[in-house]
């Protein structure tokens, strides 16, 4: 409980929301741990803000790697907007981590509750078998999807480009372990009140587990806006491009439009921004929760 | 509302069996407890009444059906855990409205049962409420009210009170026990606790690895235990147990005193048993004497513990004019309270 309120309340609401209050350090060794803390932060913040600054440049001066613009443009920024496909590459991006998660968050969970709560037969060797896949690579998966797919005339399709993430070993052992801390009373309860198993699991387990749903849901939801490889091999036709793709196809063979692709990943960070801020409430309520619980 | 009978229950975990033949005749209405010490199985059958746990054989009827195949939630039963799995994420209405799902009463109705439980229970003022804002005792009562609700034909209850603290215990004790007389349903409650057991029973039902020791009364239980085990197990502090020999005249303590009672078995080696409260502290004449190591006051009596040649005793003295430690008393006894077993059986003899 102390701990979990250290890391909710001091970071966000006072050094990253009030920066001009800043505690002053009070010893050495506090001293030492801000530095540290400082040096990670500005380590994490510096690609975006190359991004940002980058997105405001004009394109003879990307590759001078000044902060503030000499000039600085909205102009990228009118070009991409007004550019069609990129709405086109941004719906598809939606559509397919939203279709993702959802699919994830469902068949995770169900799969992590049956192993973890369900007694049967080789259920072990199972688990097992669904861990190891965790242990290969997506770069050495990409040619049989890539020969599957071209079998089975999924390519350039969005169920072609969404197939190997629908369902992810990580998420079926998160979710086991989370199910774990569910006590069998809650559900024999709910089985001597008449719940058949589905709704067992939907109506009093699920509930149980929401912080480790939020956290799944951003985490799967940004592993697929975010993926690049699989999309870029499952996709010839620019219409079904997902935003990653689609951006990293601005400018020629000749030359890069740098500007333009950060100006994109700009504006694409928002809806990532928007899930974290929704999931993470969750996070946050489910370790206060626990606690009261004692 | 219904009877229940359970004949030749048996439950076996990989081969291992835990429970061995249990026969039970519940009659409608009645409050039976399970009592035992830790690991006895009293969880195992309920759970098995309930429906949560596969019989391996025998019967479990419920109203005259056999039960064995039901679904839990077709065997008209409700059950209440020991940590109340009452679901954290729900308002209390919300919570024992969950016992009706799958009630066919409108929806007016149900609100009307509802409100009518959260009555009875005193919680009306908390139905919207969620769990984490109540205390142990009205967690509790929640999950009583879920139970209740559907006005099941059997209630079991799986340690309800053992979370609680004790002045809380002893009235949810109470409460409960009112409950059963408004109700009138069947009661299967399985407690490790013998005050619980003595208090709240119409009947209890002693159980020790696995196997029934005695089903009876508390006054029976009590009064004519069954073997040793049930004797010492029933009632606080427990019955002095006392080496014996049968004579042609009745017993011989291991100390040479000679009692006239038992069943006249001569040279049999005995068990002889006395609680602490029949045992009186005497100016004379009294059967055993010893040296007291320790006085225990409660107030209205005070516990002694008497060295008798080697064998300590509890006894229990006035609470006015106590025995002080180092003092030397002679205990003096009624032969009939004297309760006689066999040595080496621990079965209570005639
Ligand atoms: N799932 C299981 N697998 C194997 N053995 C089990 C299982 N559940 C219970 N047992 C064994 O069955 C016996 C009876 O257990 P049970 O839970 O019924 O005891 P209990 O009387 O309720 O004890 P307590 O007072 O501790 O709750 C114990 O010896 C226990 O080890
Ligand atoms: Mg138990």
């Amino acid at each position: 409980m102390a701990i979990a309120e250290d890391i909710r309340i001091k970071p966000s609401s006072e050094t990253l929301l009030r920066p001009d209050r800043p505690k002053p350090p009070r010893n050495y060794a506090q001293f030492i741990r801000w530095a540290l803390l400082f040096l990670g932060g500005v380590l994490m913040v510096m690609p975006l803000v190359y991004m940002i600054s980058t997105s405001l440049k004009y394109s003879f001066e990307v590759y001078n790697l000044n902060l503030i613009p000499e000039e600085p443009t909205l102009e990228n920024y009118t070009y991409v907007l007004e550019d069609g496909r990129f709405y086109t590459w941004f719906l598809n991006s939606l559509i397919i981590a939203t279709l993702t998660t959802i699919s994830t968050l469902i068949f995770d969970s169900l799969v992590g509750y049956v192993l973890c709560k369900f007694k049967f037969r080789g259920r072990y060797l199972i688990f097992i078998a669904i861990l190891s896949t965790l242990m290969i690579p997506t770069e050495m998966l990409v040619i049989p999807w890539y020969l599957m797919s071209q079998q089975l005339g999924w390519l350039d399709t969005y169920w072609g480009i969404m197939f190997p993430g629908l369902m992810t070993a990580f998420g079926v052992f998160l979710m086991k372990q989370f199910f774990e801390t569910v006590p069998d009373d809650f559900l024999e309860a709910a089985r001597i009140d008449g719940l058949n198993e589905l709704q067992i699991w939907w109506s009093v387990a699920m509930p149980l587990v929401k912080p480790a749903l939020a956290a799944l849901a951003i985490f799967v939801f940004l592993g697929n806006w975010t993926a690049f490889i699989w999309p870029l091999i499952a996709t010839t036709d620019t219409a079904l491009y997902t935003l990653p793709v689609g951006l990293s196809s601005f400018g020629d063979e000749a030359d890069v439009a740098w500007e333009l692709i950060m100006t994109g990943a700009a504006i694409s960070t928002l809806p990532t921004l928007v899930v974290f801020l929704i999931f993470q409430r969750f996070i946050i309520r489910g370790v206060v929760m626990a606690g009261l619980k004692g | 509302m219904a009877n229940l009978a359970l004949r030749d229950l048996v439950k076996t975990y990989d081969r291992t069996e835990v429970l061995h033949s249990i026969n039970l005749d519940v009659k409608d209405g009645e409050f039976v407890v399970f009592v035992g010490p830790s690991g006895c199985g009293k969880s195992t059958t309920l759970r098995m009444i309930a429906g949560l746990e596969e019989v391996t054989s025998g019967t479990v009827e419920i109203g005259g059906q056999v039960v064995n195949n039901l679904e839990p939630k077709d065997r008209d039963i409700a059950m209440v855990f020991q940590n109340y799995a009452i679901y954290p994420h729900m308002t209390v209405r919300k919570n024992i409205a969950f016992g009706l799902r799958t009630s066919k009463m409108t929806r007016a109705q149900k609100e009307a049962r509802i409100e009518e439980v959260a009555g009875i229970l005193g919680m009306t003022e908390y139905l919207d409420r969620k769990p984490n804002q109540l205390s142990g005792g009205q967690r509790q009562r929640v999950a009583i009210g879920r139970a209740m609700v559907r006005d099941p034909a059997v209630f079991l209850f799986d340690e309800p009170l053992s979370n609680l603290d004790a002045q809380l215990r002893t009235q949810m004790r109470l409460e409960i026990k009112k409950l059963h007389r408004r109700v009138g349903s069947t009661i299967v409650f399985v407690t490790h606790d013998q005050v619980e057991a003595m208090t709240m029973a119409d009947r209890i039902v002693i159980m020790k690895d696995g196997h029934i020791q005695q089903i009876g009364s508390p006054a029976e239980v009590y009064h004519a235990p069954a073997n040793t085990f049930v004797a010492q197990f029933i009632g606080a502090p427990s019955m002095n147990l006392l080496e014996g020999r049968g004579t042609a005249s009745g017993v011989t303590l291991w100390t040479g005193a000679a009692l006239a009672t038992g069943p006249k078995a001569d040279g049999k080696a005995l068990t002889i048993g006395i609680r602490p409260e029949d045992l009186h502290v005497v100016e004379s004449g009294g059967v055993l004497s010893g040296v007291v190591s320790v006085a225990e006051p409660l107030g209205s009596e005070t516990l002694v513990y008497v060295d008798v040649d080697g064998k300590e005793i509890i006894a229990s003295a006035s609470g006015r004019t106590p025995p002080a430690a180092g003092d030397r008393i002679t205990l003096d006894l009624d032969v009939r309270n004297l309760h006689v077993f066999d040595a080496a059986s621990g079965e209570a003899l005639a």
